[in-house]
């Protein structure tokens, strides 16, 4: 044992963080970014405390609470630079039991005094079998131990059909891989009576989503996604994203610093979607240069799309009053199509079906749909 | 979300559709007689006159649709040596040489950049062996070195080696440099344009007006061309029809004395040994590429000045493009596509760069090469042989080429994509020559005001010491519109690197953070930049006095 006594704090901490459980410890890019026993400088923010990490980005040494203060800093920067969540709102966060979701609850619930709004947390069960049970699970913990109100949608009753059920319909190697659209499109956060949703998509999602975007020439999504929020239009409530700059390490961090449960699985139907390709050039755009995914993020917020590539604006969607830039939804399209026996109906180009109207006593019949409280 | 309403059109296939083989009874698709000898796109098989028509059909096209290269004009090609660039060159030599009609009407030079200075190897990266063969960039792969059109040259044998082992001393260079030149000076005779090949050490002899923009001229409209092309042509016929190639060839012949002096005197060694200082100080391969390439454009910018041209033709590919728009949103650089892989490039003024082979794939100029014998030469660039994950640039290289091979329709996806964008100024007034530029690219900045996130963002990455854990106090950002009035007195004196940062767009800025230092930069760069600042000081000082439209405000500081 070292004689220091300044490094005891340290040497303390270090064995307590390589023997956790904690997930996040495990991860090689986490242990990397926690300093070794003996080479610990001391915090460069409070000078007081060991540096127990270095920062993703800047590389600099800080101690847990201090970085813990200054990530609560730069969210509450971003909300109040964004008028994201205006002081008297009520936000619905969206859980989902990760650490994205779980991370911004747990800030915006420490910045609740500061921004004067009260929190509401929103949980979607698409019934992906074997993955969603796990993740609820954890949602309920951290509700009961924040004391926030809960609200679970789920939507084997308000779709009629599970996400399993229309992945299975439309499996097969090649067809498994639009599962992730369903998974996406199904979350409905409006029903608990909020004023604001509040999205855990951390900047790594954005930058990915970026790529996506370019590397499939979706110049309507490009053209709109580039702000910061979206705001309430035709009646949906308006979204934002607090986290939109903070890395994915930086939330891996955070969480673990804070001692934050979350259920870290990934989604059964991850691997095979298309984004897998943009999360892996992702990665390694950021081992060759640490700030890549900011640097993204700065890119697709100065994009400049012709006015002819910019999507139409967006009312409301016929059948259940959602922000839709069609007729319907993306949720009651792909209902519709899966109501009539054509799963892919809303799925790539083939739209030409949405627009008739079902039979009267078929399963599609919008007469016996059962709508959307 | 994460699928977007539009997909990949057609069902999704489990692997690439292969394209069918064309048999042996199978014709040319064009002209339904001949035999085909290439096959393009997925199941197109052209002979070799069908393909050759397209190809130049493609790049007559891509020129006569933009009508940007008045009759007469003098328009300087830069060629690397590499194939893209070669391709172009013969395409403007075949096209000038055509019957009156077709023939295109432009007054063409050649200038060639020499970097061999910069390459020099730092220790532990993989080096050359002598007598092997040069493996680089995905498209020279498809040529074996006896294979190139280099029969008929002096000296058409394929050269070996053009590097030596590792660890290469100061002594190497001219040696370098006078292989290289061997192979390069048979190839511009040959072509026959008046060529300039210059030293890319010859920075540090430009002067700080390289970096200022002339003022823009207006847009021509539409009719002012058709005007020209008309008066050309009734020019041409006043001038009599033995005017073969047109009047201005005779004239060409006589810069190329000069040229050949200037060819013979190698650079300073001096300036040698301050280039290798600068690409030696920087950490990372992506900075060093994108420093070279600013260098070099900078260098092409004095010399197409220095002569009178008007015009920059690049020969970037399709695939190419699609490459460097993906890096350049990894860099930073998202607010600047639309000029770095546009058609034209107007930010410098009164030189327009030009990118006309920008719809040609890879795949055709390859073909293209080999089958009309297009003389190329191949030097070695920063990242030759560097392994994938050594620079941004290389690792979408080889992201994009690996997903074309799983998604046929990539490249041509994002070009699309690239087509869409416009060259807009950011929300306010367009201010055009008022609003600040940044110092290396030209390019109008983009560094937001402190309330943007990305701002924040930087803030704390760049000045850990300063960092604030309240989101007020931006007073100190560097780039924000009211930080230079401020923090100018303080800072100004002790910090000269801080002084060049402001004045840089964001990419840049990126870039400049893997220069330990900025001293080693080139002189007219730390000249330009101390102008620029005393000139902000200066307004900033008199800003009280000055009567200025409040429209200015968002230029000035």
């Amino acid at each position: 044992m070292h004689s220091c006594p300044g490094l005891f704090h340290a040497g303390v901490l270090s064995r307590e963080l390589l023997k956790g459980s904690d997930a996040a410890i495990r991860n090689p890019h986490v242990t990397r970014l926690l300093c070794p026993l003996p080479q610990c400088p001391p915090c460069t923010s409070c000078h007081a405390a060991r540096a127990a990490l270095r920062r993703p980005r800047s590389g600099q040494a800080l101690c847990g609470a201090c970085f813990c203060s200054a990530f609560e800093a730069k969210v509450l920067h971003t909300v109040l630079a964004g008028r994201l969540l205006p002081p008297g709102g009520v936000v619905a966060v969206g859980a989902s039991g990760g650490k994205d979701s779980t991370v911004l609850a747990h800030v915006l619930r420490a910045l609740v005094p500061r921004l004067g709004i009260s929190l509401q947390l929103v949980a979607v069960d698409e019934g992906i079998g074997g993955y969603r049970d796990a993740a609820l699970a954890a949602v309920r913990r951290q509700a009961a131990r924040w004391e926030l109100p809960l609200t679970i949608l789920a939507c084997e009753d308000l779709f009629r059909g599970l996400t399993d059920a229309v992945a299975r319909r439309t499996a097969g190697s090649d067809r498994s891989r639009y599962c992730c659209t369903f998974c996406g499109e199904l979350q409905a956060a409006r029903r608990a009576g909020a004023t604001n949703i509040a999205i855990s998509h951390n900047a790594d999602d954005m930058a990915e989503t970026r790529l996506m975007n370019f590397l499939r020439g979706d110049a309507g999504r490009l053209a709109r996604g580039g702000g910061l929020g979206s705001p309430g239009e035709g009646g949906a409530l308006p979204r934002c994203r607090p986290l939109q700059f903070a890395s994915q390490k930086e939330v891996v961090l955070y969480a673990h610093f804070r001692r934050l449960d979350y259920f870290s699985e990934e989604c059964v139907y991850a691997p095979e979607a298309f984004r897998g390709h943009a999360r892996d050039l992702l990665k390694r755009l950021e081992a060759a240069r640490p700030s890549a995914v900011l640097d993204l993020v700065h890119s697709a917020e100065r994009l400049a799309l012709a006015a002819s590539a910019r999507p139409p604006r967006p009312g409301a969607c016929s059948r259940c009053g959602a922000l839709a830039s069609r007729a319907l939804c993306q949720a009651c399209a792909l209902l519709d199509g899966l109501n009539r026996g054509r799963p892919r109906l809303a799925i790539g180009k083939g739209r030409r079906g949405l627009d008739k109207q079902a039979t009267p006593g078929t399963p599609g019949d919008p007469a016996q749909t059962k709508t959307i409280r | 979300m994460c699928q977007v309403g539009e997909d990949y059109g057609e069902p999704a296939p489990r692997e690439p559709p292969s394209a069918p083989r064309p048999s042996r009874e199978q014709k040319c698709v064009k002209c339904r007689e001949a035999q085909p000898v290439v096959v393009i796109r997925a199941g197109d098989a052209f002979c070799r006159g069908c393909f050759k028509a397209f190809y130049i059909h493609k790049f007559r096209a891509m020129l006569g649709k933009n009508r940007l290269i008045f009759p007469g004009e003098k328009v300087l090609l830069a060629w690397s040596g590499g194939p893209s660039s070669s391709s172009m060159v013969w395409q403007v030599l075949e096209g000038l040489s055509q019957d009156s009609a077709k023939r295109l009407r432009f007054v063409p030079g050649v200038i060639f950049v020499d970097g061999t200075c910069a390459l020099r190897l730092a220790p532990g990266r993989i080096p050359f062996r002598k007598g092997k063969r040069q493996i680089s960039h995905s498209s020279s792969r498809k040529h074996g070195p006896a294979e190139r059109g280099l029969e008929g040259f002096p000296g058409g044998r394929w050269p070996h080696t053009l590097l030596g082992s590792t660890g290469a001393a100061c002594g190497r260079s001219p040696e370098e440099r006078a292989k290289t030149l061997a192979e390069v000076k048979p190839i511009l005779q040959a072509i026959g344009f008046p060529w300039h090949v210059v030293a890319l050490e010859e920075v540090f002899s430009l002067s700080p007006s390289v970096l200022r923009c002339s003022s823009q001229e207006p847009a021509a409209p539409e009719e002012a061309y058709k005007a020209a092309v008309d008066s050309f042509l009734r020019q041409q016929h006043v001038l009599g029809a033995g005017g073969g190639p047109g009047p201005a060839h005779g004239e060409e012949q006589l810069p190329q004395p000069r040229n050949r002096q200037s060819l013979l005197r190698p650079p300073a060694a001096a300036q040698t040994e301050a280039l290798s200082h600068l690409f030696c100080s920087v950490r990372t391969l992506t900075a060093k590429e994108e420093l070279l390439q600013t260098l070099r454009a900078h260098l092409i910018l004095h010399v197409a000045r220095a002569h009178g041209y008007s015009k920059v033709m690049t020969g970037d590919s399709c695939t190419r493009l699609a490459i460097k728009l993906m890096t350049n949103l990894a860099l930073g650089r998202g607010a600047f596509l639309a000029w770095d892989t546009g058609f034209s490039d107007e930010r410098h003024g009164d030189v327009v760069v030009v990118r006309p082979m920008r719809e040609h794939t890879l795949k055709e100029v390859a073909f293209y090469n080999r089958l009309f014998s297009v003389p190329s030469v191949f030097t070695p660039a920063v990242n030759t042989k560097a392994p994938e994950k050594a620079s941004i640039h290389r690792l979408m290289e080889a992201f994009i080429l690996r997903l074309q091979t799983q998604f046929p329709s990539t490249v041509s996806t994002v070009y699309r994509t690239s087509e869409k964008l416009v060259k807009a100024p950011r929300d306010g007034p367009a201010t055009g020559d008022h609003s600040p530029r940044c110092l290396l690219c030209m390019c109008a900045l983009d560094i937001d005001a402190a309330d943007s996130a990305t701002a924040f963002g930087v803030q704390t990455s760049s000045h850990p010491s300063q960092i604030q854990l309240t989101p007020q106090g931006p007073c100190c950002f560097p780039g924000g519109p009211r930080a230079q009035g401020c923090c100018q007195g303080a800072s100004r004196r002790e910090d000269p690197q801080a002084c060049i940062v402001e004045q840089l767009c964001y990419g840049c800025r990126v870039n400049m953070k893997d220069l330990p230092s900025l001293e080693p930069l080139p002189q007219y760069i730390l000249a330009e930049a101390q102008l620029r600042t005393q000139r902000a000081w200066v307004l900033a000082e008199l800003r009280d006095c000055l009567i200025e439209d409040s429209d200015d405000e968002v230029g000035q500081s």
